[in-house]
């Protein structure tokens, strides 16, 4: 039983959250919230030189062939940045699933694609209406009546629906489905699914406790300069104990996310309802974390100009993406209550 | 990473299962608040040491079974698994024993760590006065040094284990012209001296599970100082960090709890018609809360192992368990209906009353330990860097 990361997965961790600092500030989020597609190839392909979308790719496919251990913390530093760029559906969900696709040369020229930082993948699941960042996808994988499909964009018709947060592309997606998209069927199709959504929300909850983190330390900084009566509102115990419920939530998201992490890369039995309360409890962490920022930062945190919303807006979407918070509690409460999912508690194993 | 268990620890698992399974007594012990229940509770420790099984992550020189500290969760989760009695000597053996090991003399550990290991003293804390709640800098017992000995004036009170207890712990003033936390001195105090009186609080659920201690002019021999003279505020928050962190409430108690409150949900569920959807939820939720707390706690065990040290985040701890023990009894109570206001020896209560007995237990959670407020402050202050008031 060994509960923490080792020295390399921390490095890789900090060497994303540095570029990232530098490659993803505000003003360039910002900038991009005015353009056509909102999304930009040539931070992808930089994104593509850290080794980012490549790295659940397999080495004989270029990619590094880490697992979700190694992505988690990535993920989250992607949160932190709010970074919105299809890094979960193509390194945490589109990459994954192509692994599974029984067609084997189809999949390793998409593998290869994605890891030299050229291919951009994105993954429609029946849990949504909507697909994300199905524009600059290259390659959609779509469900359909129980298959899988692989869908070129050019033969997809996107009808854009703009949503709150101006980083948030979805689209609804028209296609035929005909014999050469057909990739998974039957059962198969359905595993590829189930593990498509169970990727997606951890990826989710990755970015939902980076965003949790970083919209914790604007507001303490925050706290910590404007001054009201004469002093710093964050010496003032109405503040203090809003912010300190905010970092117990936190303090208990984040090793409920990492065992969900470990679970998707072990495939666990209890996947499925490890990742849902990791999607819960992350989600929600961010959810109040937004909502206790906004306050303190008072009606400045309100305005447009403020980079807060920026923030908390990725709370909004990410929570609405890869099946909602409520729908992941309602599942876990289907596994603990009713039995219709695998669960058990950490730790204590039954006699054997 | 890696969260399966090595075969070595599945091992550790099967022998503490077995023990407790041919030796936890089959009928619960009465409350270990009451004089009756106090001793019974005692001989149960003593049973428990002689077999090893007290301490188990204390080096086997102090009574203990060298255990790391996995394995205490191992032990901790097959304990409660088990239905064993409550630890009465929970503030000597999770409080002051770790304390003893880091600030004791090496004579000190040899006095006292054995005979806390066994039970066979008792230990009670004693923070709080009269005027020092919250505000524990504002200690005003004093003890002042006469020779090789300490005399001490004053009063403690709520002083947990108090009313039965053979010893106590706690911070007096040694420097007379001190201030705040600082002057105050570390002393470990018999409670069979010339001088104390104890007397007995009934607490919420009647029993007088903590006492007032009155001290006057106890003689106290100057080698029961702990850590350095003047120096007892930074020991005291050495065993307040234990208290709030770790080895408390290790997670297999909230993870019983919750364990027991879905299938309280399951059994009405069947037999009711309709139970209020918001119950559903509050029961999931709070088998989700207890896991997180059981994966937090397995991640601070993992670093510690790691070679890393508990600090602050001893509060953010307290706050969740002692807010999830409260939630998790209201939403039993709620379920339960009429029937929850039963007490145990109600004839129709048919074992619910329990729960009552542990909503009652579990609201002073918030409130022992250092409020969840002051935690909230320790938090803002020392963990997010905001400023004093």
């Amino acid at each position: 039983m060994r509960f923490h990361f080792n020295e390399d997965q921390l490095l890789l961790r900090d060497t994303v959250r540095d570029f990232l600092k530098v490659e993803c500030t505000p003003e360039g989020i910002r900038a991009l919230w005015e353009t056509e597609t909102g999304r930009s190839r040539e931070f992808w392909s930089r994104l593509a030189a850290v080794g980012m979308p490549g790295l659940l790719v397999p080495q004989e496919c270029d990619g590094m062939g880490m697992d979700e251990i190694d992505l988690v913390l990535l993920l989250e530093e992607t949160g932190r940045a709010a970074l919105a760029e299809p890094v979960i559906s193509t390194a945490a969900v589109g990459v994954p699933l192509l692994c599974g696709l029984p067609a084997k040369p189809l999949a390793e020229r998409w593998l290869r694609g994605v890891a030299a930082g050229e291919a951009v993948l994105a993954v429609g699941h029946p849990v949504s209406p909507f697909v994300s960042d199905a524009h600059v996808a290259d390659l959609l994988l779509l469900p359909h009546a129980g298959e899988l499909h692989a869908v070129a964009r050019g033969d997809a018709e996107l009808t854009r629906q703009p949503a709150n947060d101006p980083s948030e592309r979805l689209f609804t997606v028209k296609w035929k489905p005909v014999a050469d998209t057909l990739v998974a069927r039957g059962e198969q199709a359905r595993g590829l699914l189930d593990a498509a959504l169970d990727r997606g929300a951890l990826g989710c909850a990755a970015q939902e406790l980076g965003v949790a983190e970083r919209v914790v330390e604007m507001t303490v900084e925050y706290a910590c300069q404007r001054k009201q009566f004469g002093q710093p509102i964050g010496s003032f115990q109405a503040i203090k104990h809003m912010l300190a419920d905010v970092q117990v939530r936190l303090e208990y998201a984040r090793p409920v996310v990492y065992r969900a992490a470990h679970s998707v890369a072990r495939s666990s039995p209890q996947r499925a309802v490890d990742v849902s309360m990791a999607k819960s409890a992350a989600g929600e962490t961010a959810q109040q974390a937004a909502r206790v920022a906004l306050q303190v930062h008072g009606a400045l945190g309100y305005t447009w100009e403020q980079d807060l919303h920026i923030w908390m807006r990725r709370a909004w979407s990410l929570d609405a993406a890869w099946g909602s918070g409520a729908w992941h509690r309602a599942r876990v409460a289907g596994a603990v209550l009713d039995g219709e999912l695998p669960a058990r508690t950490f730790g204590y194993s039954a006699p054997s | 990473m890696d969260l399966t268990f090595t075969p070595e620890e599945e091992s550790f698992r099967s022998e503490a299962r077995s023990w407790l399974a041919a030796n936890v007594p089959r009928e619960p012990l009465p409350s270990l608040d009451t004089a009756e229940g106090f001793e019974k509770h005692r001989e149960w420790e003593h049973e428990l040491n002689a077999a090893g099984w007290a301490m188990v992550p204390w080096p086997v020189e102090f009574g203990g079974r060298g255990a790391n500290l996995i394995e205490w969760l191992i032990f901790e989760e097959e304990y409660y698994r088990a239905g064993a009695p409550g630890r009465v000597n929970q503030n000597g053996i999770f409080l002051l024993g770790p304390t003893i090991m880091e600030y004791g003399t090496e004579a000190q550990k040899a006095r006292y760590l054995a005979k806390m290991a066994s039970s066979e003293e008792v230990w009670g804390q004693g923070w709080s006065e009269p005027n020092a709640g919250s505000d524990m800098a504002a200690i005003q017992a004093t003890a002042e040094r006469q020779g090789d000995h300490y005399v001490i004036h004053g009063q403690k009170t709520w002083v947990s284990r108090g009313s039965y207890a053979d010893w106590l712990f706690g911070l007096f003033r040694t420097d007379p012209k001190s201030e705040r936390h600082r002057g105050l001195s570390f002393l470990l105090v018999p409670l069979d001296a010339e001088g104390v009186t104890v007397r007995p609080i009934p607490q919420l659920d009647g029993e007088a599970g903590f006492a007032e201690v009155f001290l006057d002019g106890v003689r106290v021999p100057a080698e029961n100082l702990l850590g350095e003279e003047n120096k007892g505020w930074s020991v005291a928050m050495a065993t307040a960090g234990f208290e709030r962190g770790l080895m408390l409430r290790s997670p297999a108690r909230f993870q019983n709890t919750a364990r027991k409150l879905v299938a309280l949900y399951q059994e009405t569920a069947r037999s009711r018609e309709s139970l209020d959807p918001i119950l559903r939820h509050a029961v999931a939720r709070a088998w989700m809360d207890a896991e997180a707390y059981t994966l937090n706690t397995y991640q601070t065990v993992s670093r510690l192992l790691a070679g890393g040290k508990i600090g602050a985040e001893a509060s953010l701890n307290k706050i969740f368990w002692s807010e999830l023990d409260v939630r998790m009894h209201e939403t039993a109570l709620a379920i339960l209906g009429a029937r929850g206001q039963l007490l145990p020896s109600a004839p129709a209560a048919g074992g619910v009353g329990d729960w009552l007995d542990g909503y009652l237990f579990a609201l002073s959670g918030p409130i022992y330990a250092g409020t969840n407020e002051i935690q909230r402050n320790v938090i803002a202050e020392r963990i997010l860097g905001l400023p004093r008031s």
